[in-house]
Parts: structure tokens; sequence; C-alpha cells
């Protein structure tokens, strides 16, 4: 079996400006933090990003949106970050909210073959604007299309060379789901395991969904997110 | 005691042990300080994990693990952790017995509106709609008024809707409200409330029955 594991420089030659990207995130957790410092080193703008949040400012794929490189963003959530809302506000950035429950299904349907889904999250709601409706015995749904992108970043815990991932915890979050919704997936994980040393059950995500592994660098583990690092220096909870 | 901790309180009692809850942030978060004796949640955190417990002591923290405002957490024993889909499956499908929710508004039909102010805050709904959508019971726990002296509980909510008729209980520092298809019952008041002074501070209409209840007298 051949290795998939590439260096920074490999995984970002596949990011160009005007791409679509689905991004691992939550409010700046469990998102591929050194992809997405590479990205803006690279200088790529244009981006369609689609991620549950916009993380913050210098968390996540929040420094995407700080350094100006998505010019627009399919989200559930905005609200951490101040400069998703200022370059909102002047035009800069064109925000698509999505409820959050619906964002991962729409990212299923993506990635499952599934024409769209039905909920009943919206109904009634701005959301359901320009939306067609379906009544099932007699409660109201609204037609969600799928979607995919050209590339999407995962953040796994550990990964063996063929792309086989396992997710850790909560950081599992969307992770999971984005890695069946694109054309190409790149995988950054803390810790690359010896071949066939992950118990199969304890895989997330199947190797053949994975074009690339980047194992993050020196400090392998991810570091404390500024906003706890405050939280814990303000001696608060 | 003040009136969030009144509201807290309140909705605290509303459980029984065992129930699966997902709690909002700001208020609602408080109600499991609450919860009298022999009463256990399960707590649900919509990024993923059900089994919340309190954050960590300093120096325990586990980038791993965090709670749905992404600070950090523990889990307690017997908790698991899953991705986003399934968290909105248990979420959407009626397997979480009670969502609490803080709103801006909320309507004598039973509508919320808790997401975006236009022009002023607009943060997105993140899971709120989808936890209106599909929670049992739908819990507004918010001050009856603003800090302008506004009834919150009106007519017909004034700004884009979480959820459409979708609420079943609404509980403020004045009352205690479920939510009927023909109205909102007025159950309990809260001490030292005449029923004239909270329908005066409340615009939607209230259904009286012959008895109301006080807050926290059982």
């Amino acid at each position: 079996m051949d290795s998939k594991v590439v260096s920074i420089e490999e995984a970002l030659s596949k990011i160009h400006d005007g791409l679509k990207i689905m991004i691992g995130d939550f409010l700046g957790m469990a998102a591929p933090d050194e992809l997405i410092e590479g990205i803006i080193k690279k200088g790529v703008t244009g981006l369609t990003l689609i991620s549950v949040t916009t993380g913050k400012p210098d968390e996540g794929c929040g420094k995407l949106v700080a350094a100006k490189a998505v010019k627009k963003a399919i989200t559930s959530h905005i609200g951490t970050n101040k400069c998703s809302r200022e370059q909102m506000l002047v035009g800069e950035l064109e925000v698509e909210f999505v409820p959050q429950g619906t964002l991962a299904e729409r990212v299923r349907c993506g990635g499952a073959g599934l024409g769209g889904v039905l909920t009943p999250t919206g109904v009634g709601t701005p959301v359901e604007e320009g939306k067609k409706k379906l009544v099932i015995d007699g409660k109201e749904y609204l037609l969600e299309l799928p979607l995919r992108a050209d590339v999407a970043l995962v953040k796994a815990w550990r990964a063996d060379p063929i792309g086989n991932l396992q997710y850790r915890r909560t950081s599992t979050m969307n992770n999971a789901q984005i890695a069946l919704a694109a054309d190409f997936v790149i995988a950054e994980v803390e810790e690359l395991v010896d071949f066939a040393s992950l118990d199969p059950d304890d895989v997330g995500t199947p190797s053949p969904l994975v074009d690339m592994v980047f194992v993050r660098g020196k400090e392998n583990k991810k570091p404390m997110p500024p906003s706890w690092i405050r939280l814990r220096e303000r001696g608060g909870k | 005691m003040d009136g969030r901790q009144l509201i807290a309180s309140r909705v605290a009692m509303m459980f029984k042990n065992g129930d699966l809850v997902n709690l909002g942030f700001g208020l609602p978060v408080t109600v499991a300080d609450y919860l009298p004796n022999g009463v256990e949640l399960w707590l649900q955190a919509e990024n993923g994990m059900i089994g919340q417990g309190p954050t960590p002591e300093a120096g325990n923290d586990d980038v791993d693990l965090f709670n749905a405002g992404a600070l950090p957490s523990t889990i307690l024993p017997g908790g698991c952790t899953f991705d986003t889909a399934t968290s909105f499956s248990l979420i959407r499908g009626g397997h979480v017995s009670a969502t609490v929710l803080g709103a801006f508004e909320a309507d004598q039909e039973g509508s919320v509106a808790n997401w975006m102010i236009p022009g002023v805050l607009i943060p997105g709904m993140g899971g709120a709609m989808d936890l209106c959508a599909g929670c049992k019971r739908v819990i507004i726990a918010m001050e009856h008024c603003t800090k302008e002296g506004a009834s919150k509980i009106l007519k017909k909510c004034t700004l884009p809707l979480t959820a459409f008729k979708r609420a079943t209980h609404i509980v403020t520092d004045l009352c205690f409200i479920e939510v009927l298809p023909e109205g909102l019952l007025l159950k309990e008041i809260a001490p030292g409330y005449t029923i004239d002074e909270v329908v005066e501070r409340t615009e939607a209409d209230l259904i009286i029955p012959d008895i109301v209840g006080i807050m926290l007298e059982k």
C-alpha cells in the first residue's frame, strides 16, 4: 500500500484561489490549524468556506476570514468572529446562514449520494425563504439540498499511512462528514501510527476517502487555544 | 433570590431523574445548579456529547473535550461523544426530552425569536432552530421584560423567528406559562406579585385559570 503521508507544501499545492473548501471547526476547536496557517501564508483568496462556524479571529478557520481569504461562508454561526461580522456588513464577505443540524445533513447528503433532505428545522422562519416545502404525514418539512466542496480539510487525532482516521472526543465534530463530501480530502493529524495498527472498530473515516495525510509539526498535540489561555489567566471557568 | 435564580430554580423543577436535556448559554445553563435532590440529568452538548460535566480544574484541560460554547469541559462517567450529524439526529429525532433557551421575544402562538436583531446583532442561529424543531419540550427561560420595561411576551414576535409555534413553556421572573394551542395559560406567578401586575406587564393575551399557583411553592 502506498503511503499518503505528505509535507505541508504538498498538501498546500492542492489549495488555490477561488476553491470551495470544507473545514472541520467548532468555534475554533477541532480544526486543522497548521493547514489553515499554511493557506494564509500562501496568500490564497476568494475561497468559499463551508464550516459549522467561522471560528474566532485567532482560532480555527476564523483565521482565514481574518486574513480576508474567504469571499463566501456557508455556516451556522459567525458570532465569535468579529472579522466575519465586519466584512459581512461592508459587503466583503457573503454569509449564507444554515442551521447547524441542517448543515450537517446537507453535507451528509453531498457525501452520501442523496439529492437532499427533508427537515422540520426552519419551517416558519426566514430559513424557509426560497425553499420547497413538503407535507409528509401532515407535518411540514423544508427540502434542503446537498453541499459538496472541491477540497475538505479534515482534523483527526491519528492516522495510519494509508489514511484511516481516528477521531477523539468532541473533536470529531463535522470532520467525519466532510471527509465524504469533497473531491479531494486532506487530513491533518496529531499522530501517525503504523499500518494496520488502528483497531478497525476505532476507524472513524475509512482510508479510501482520504487522499493526503499531513502530520502536524513538532508540537503534534493541538496546543491550548488562545481563548482558553486567556480564560485560565483570568482564573475563570 | 433574584429573578434569574427564580427562573432557573423553577425550570429545574420540570425534570425527572435521568432526563436528557440541552441547556443553552447564559441563564439556561445555570438550571443545572438548582436541580432538586435526587434529580440528575444527562446534559447534551450539541457539538457532540452526552454527559457534559463541570469545567475541569485548571491544568486538566483537554483540547479535545469542549462544550457547546467551545469552552473546556469534562465528561461524566457513562457519558459518550459523537459526531455532529449524530448529535443533531438526537435533537431533531425527538430523543432530547427538553431544550432550555433564552430569547429576545416569545409570542402567544409559541413562536420564538432568539437568533438575530436585524442591523444590530447577527451571530447566526447555530443549533437553536434544530433544538426548537426537535426537542419534546421547548422551554423558554428569560426575563419577562426588557431593560426598558417592555414585555418580551408578545401577541406576535417582531424579530426574525427561530421557531414557529414550537415553545411549550415560558418561564420568566414574573410567571410560569404553559403554551397551549388555544393560547398562553398562566399557571403560576412569582412570589410577591399579583395576577393583575403580571397581566399588566404582558403584551400577549393570557388565559387565567381559576387557580393560579405561586412559583416554587408546592
